[in-house]
């Protein structure tokens, strides 16, 4: 009971944050409504007993990116309140209608049984104990270490080239 | 229904919103934004199959979260260099390939 009325809430939140930041004029605000939106999935991360990735996704997502982007739009001085940057009624009836049709395909997908015949496989109670078992840590921590070690060391590859490139790309040329 | 099934109408719901955001704003920065929330949607979905399928989806959470982070720092970088160019940041006005 208590889980349906917080999953209502951070599902509000989420959608409520999304939309305004689609919306929003300035884009400090539009920053704000994604932080807004990224907490409450992390709060929908907890619900799902997905500890360790809630707090993952508030530290990186909402407490490192998107602070980059903060950043960025403080730098480029962008902060003011424009007019509008929305496209055109055309274009905004196209995009509502194939966002609309995305959805309903997502839907239908879902309804169709492809993805909920998947579900039931753990169970609640193997979950619990799982978790009980190893700690929210160390249910991810486990595969990711003994599995997907190569995965995770290119990761570390792929941070290293995406830190080098962007020293590249954004430094002033030599004169 | 339970859940698992509402986590993945929403997660299919931000990622609709982020895609109709994409088309609808000219701003690069608040595509690049809604590209985000697209990747974030996906994460739920992923944390939903973590309960069902195992756990090591959680695992792949992790990969999507460090490949946005390299992903946000490169086009970012891209963006400023774009910025430095033409000194907005309007996708329409962004009509030559070259420096």
């Amino acid at each position: 009971m208590i889980v349906d009325f917080f999953f209502v809430l951070f599902a509000v939140m989420a959608i409520g944050g999304a939309a305004g930041m689609v919306l929003a004029r300035n884009p400090v605000a539009s920053v704000m409504y994604l932080v807004m939106a990224f907490f409450a999935l992390s709060g929908v991360f907890v619900l799902l007993d997905a500890h360790f990735i809630a707090a993952v996704n508030l530290i990186v997502y909402a407490g490192a990116i998107l602070v980059l982007f903060l950043f960025v739009i403080m730098l480029l001085n962008l902060g003011r309140t424009e007019k509008t940057d929305l496209r055109g009624p055309l274009y905004r009836m196209l995009a509502i209608v194939s966002g609309g049709a995305f959805f309903g395909l997502l839907l239908v997908m879902l309804r169709g049984g492809h993805v909920t015949s998947m579900a039931g496989g753990m169970g609640q109670e193997t979950m619990d104990a799982m978790l009980r078992a190893r700690g929210a840590v160390g249910v991810v921590a486990d595969p990711m270490f003994r599995s997907y070690l190569v995965p995770f060391e290119i990761t570390a590859l792929l941070l290293l080239v995406a830190v080098v490139g962007a020293i590249v790309l954004a430094r002033q040329k030599a004169p | 229904m339970d859940i698992e099934t509402y986590s993945l109408i929403l997660s299919a719901l931000l990622f609709a919103i982020g895609t109709v955001g994409v088309m609808l704003r000219r701003n690069v920065i608040i595509m690049f934004m809604c590209i985000e929330l697209m990747l974030n949607a996906v994460n739920l979905t992923l944390v939903v199959f973590s309960r069902s399928l195992g756990i090591e989806a959680q695992v792949f959470v992790f990969f999507v979260i460090a490949v946005a982070a390299a992903e946000a720092a490169v086009g970012l970088a891209i963006i400023i260099s774009i910025f430095r160019h033409y000194e907005l940041v309007d996708v329409d006005r962004f009509n030559l390939l070259k420096w």
